[in-house]
């Protein structure tokens, strides 16, 4: 066993200082340093890109109908065709934007509703925190997934932005739950209490003292719900509950399962699709690690793998956790 | 006990919200799609039919809000939620009936199964940081943002389209009678291996990287020290102190996102055609059957809470603390 007896002796040789030449301006691009957060951040580029300019982009109307019908990539179809020989590229391409525009309605507006309940319940405490906390413990216990779909199934007509909302209306629990857990816990906090001895007003204690110590919870609150109203709006589209005749890479799935794709082995439908999807999730998942490990050093280390380690000099054992920008700086 | 106490009153609390909610999205819908079911059906609904419809989609305006909804309980309470379109006539709590113990045999054993294996993992990886093992992290993180749809129609495309190695949808040969036989348990295993397989693949990664989380952080206290220290062998330490104590944020975060999760395995029901809840949600939603919308939500939720409060009663078991209390 590689760990053994090492495990009293730690500490000591945890802060080896490995690179001590350039510290100093680079500390407050911290956030940008961190690797993950970069490779998230580019993805999320990427699409966001994709979706602005998308529809200009695409080689074809997406639902325009050809003769190559169901041919695999090729020259003139980088992702091949569909059952009526149209363009799936263009069909994700232009269905980008859907995507992402649903899942930022959603996420700003959840992410509002749970700051608001979250921040409000911590604060007040007492009965009005009681209620405002089971409210959100029931929305978190009750299936969002069914909830959504029983919803969207019974509205008339279910667009981005309908969907979006009834996305928000059952997805702002977890932030409000994070949020108004640590709000407890700012309360009480010195420069709180002593805001609150000057006399300041409730409100500019909340917007100037308690909301931007909760900047980075409310962000990966924001991206977490992101990855969320993606998702659901996906699978919303794929099993028919919303339109399916405006593009999003949920719709291409639908049509790709309706029309038996698998059955004909024509993956260049439905994989390149669900690729994206996976793509946008680890990237904005990436972010939000990398929100973490900007206000959590603690992480930092520990989200880093055995040849990065091995290359600052550390050896990892159980019983320690090496803070690693931190003690290089000191 | 004031836990448990705590615990059964916001249980009550939530399903009382479940079926309140349920009352209330058909009656805060435009339109009435409902009536216009019923006028496409008139002379195959009975009266009591009929009548118990209108309770429950809220068709009759005279009616006072209050009225309606001390209705609607008297019907639930009775088990009546109405007649399904899709299965005419058959009654929604009859077509819930047959597809319940698909549902719970299939997600219930998958999740716990994922559950088990993905704790097991991530106390592995944790313990062992730094090492190659690290390498699962960016595979779990991907595949954590992998809908859990799009898993099941890869897993059918390779499996049983391309090898056919399973049966690509259904959940036991059509050809069989039902029954206590060991040929047709054969033939639900051979049937049901592929969507478990699927939903443990998907849902797997949460629980490797919470496990993990906790382990490292756990591995730093100072009993874990002590524990070394007095010499006990490694496997006792893993497993006696650092893996029993982060176990508990694993089983109140099991409770927290089994709505999640019972949300995504149904949808893979709906890839497999595996006659399950989720099926029967699926073919309410594309045969715009409302009563068996409503009635297959509250089924859902009602067997998330029982769920939740069965992973509630875990916990205490495991953390005396909680028992304590009061």
């Amino acid at each position: 066993m590689a760990v053994d007896t090492t495990a009293l002796t730690t500490g000591a040789d945890v802060t080896a200082p490995v690179r001590g030449a350039r510290k100093g301006k680079r500390r407050r691009l911290l956030f940008l340093r961190n690797a993950k957060a970069i490779t998230g951040m580019a993805i999320l580029g990427f699409f966001g890109v994709l979706a602005v300019i998308g529809p200009w982009i695409a080689p074809y109307d997406p639902s325009a109908v050809s003769t190559a019908i169901l041919k695999p990539p090729s020259a003139q179809h980088w992702l091949g065709t569909t059952h009526l020989g149209q363009d799936v590229l263009s069909q994700i391409v232009v269905g980008t934007r859907g995507v992402m525009v649903v899942g930022l309605i959603a996420g700003v507006v959840a992410t509002a509703m749970g700051v608001l309940i979250g921040v409000t319940a911590g604060y007040i405490g007492g009965a009005g925190d009681e209620t405002l906390s089971a409210l959100s413990n029931v929305f978190l216990v009750i299936p969002q997934l069914p909830l959504i779909i029983i919803i969207a199934g019974q509205l008339p007509s279910a667009g981005g932005i309908t969907v979006a909302m009834v996305i928000a209306l059952t997805g702002w629990a977890w932030g409000a739950r994070v949020l108004r857990a640590q709000t407890l816990s700012l309360r009480r906090r010195d420069f709180v209490e002593a805001a609150r001895a000057n006399g300041e007003t409730t409100w500019r204690i909340i917007t100037s003292e308690i909301l931007p110590n909760l900047t980075a919870i409310i962000a990966s609150g924001f991206v977490g719900t992101v990855v969320f109203a993606v998702l659901s709006q996906i699978t919303l589209a794929f099993i028919g509950v919303t339109s399916v005749s405006s593009w999003n890479w949920g719709t291409v799935l639908f049509w790709a399962q309706g029309n038996l794709a698998l059955q004909r082995g024509a993956w260049w439908w439905f994989v390149p699709a669900g690729l994206c999807i996976a793509l946008l999730g680890t990237g904005l998942t990436l972010i939000n690690f990398g929100i973490d490990e900007f206000v959590n050093p603690r992480l930092r280390s520990t989200g880093l793998n055995a040849g990065s380690l091995r290359r600052r000099g550390i050896r990892p054992r159980v019983g320690f956790t090496p803070v690693v920008h931190e003690a290089k700086e000191q | 006990m004031k836990f448990f106490v705590r615990r059964a009153i916001f249980y009550v609390i939530t399903a009382w919200a479940a079926v309140t909610i349920n009352f209330l999205i058909p009656r805060m819908m435009p339109g009435d799609p409902v009536a216009a079911l019923i006028a496409k059906n008139q002379g195959r609904l009975d009266s009591s039919a009929e009548q118990a419809l209108s309770v429950l989609f809220g068709l009759d305006s005279h009616a006072s809000i209050w009225t309606q909804y001390v209705q609607y309980w008297r019907l639930l309470l009775h088990g009546n939620l109405g007649l399904s379109f899709s299965y005419f006539p058959t009654p929604v709590v009859e077509v819930i009936k047959q597809s319940l113990p698909w549902t719970i045999g299939l997600v219930g054993i998958a999740t716990v199964l994922s559950f088990v294996i993905g704790t097991l993992i991530g106390a592995g990886i944790g313990w062992r940081r730094g090492t190659w093992a690290d390498m699962l992290l960016p595979v779990s993180t991907f595949f954590q943002a992998v809908p859990y749809f799009w898993l099941g129609l890869l897993c059918i495309a390779l499996f049983s389209v391309k090898l056919g190695w399973m049966p690509a949808s259904g959940s036991y040969d059509r050809s069989m009678v039902p029954a206590l036989t060991p040929e047709f348990a054969g033939s639900v295993i051979r049937y049901g291996t592929l969507p478990a397989l699927t939903i443990v693949l998907s849902s797997i990664a949460g629980w490797i990287l919470g496990m993990r989380n906790m382990m490292v952080t756990v591995s730093s206290e100072d009993y874990v020290t002590v524990a070394h220290a007095k010499g006990l062998s490694e496997r006792r330490v893993m497993f006696g102190y650092a893996a029993r104590n982060a176990i508990l944020p694993q089983v109140s975060s099991f409770a927290l996102s089994l709505g999640f999760i019972v949300g995504g395995t149904l949808v893979m029901e709906m890839v497999f055609s595996y006659q399950g809840i989720g099926w029967a949600l699926y073919t309410a939603v594309s045969n715009h059957d409302y009563p068996l919308m409503q009635g297959t939500f509250l089924v859902i939720t009602l067997s998330v809470l029982v769920a939740n409060a069965v992973a509630d009663v875990v916990y205490a078991l495991l953390d005396p603390r909680t028992r304590q209390e009061g």
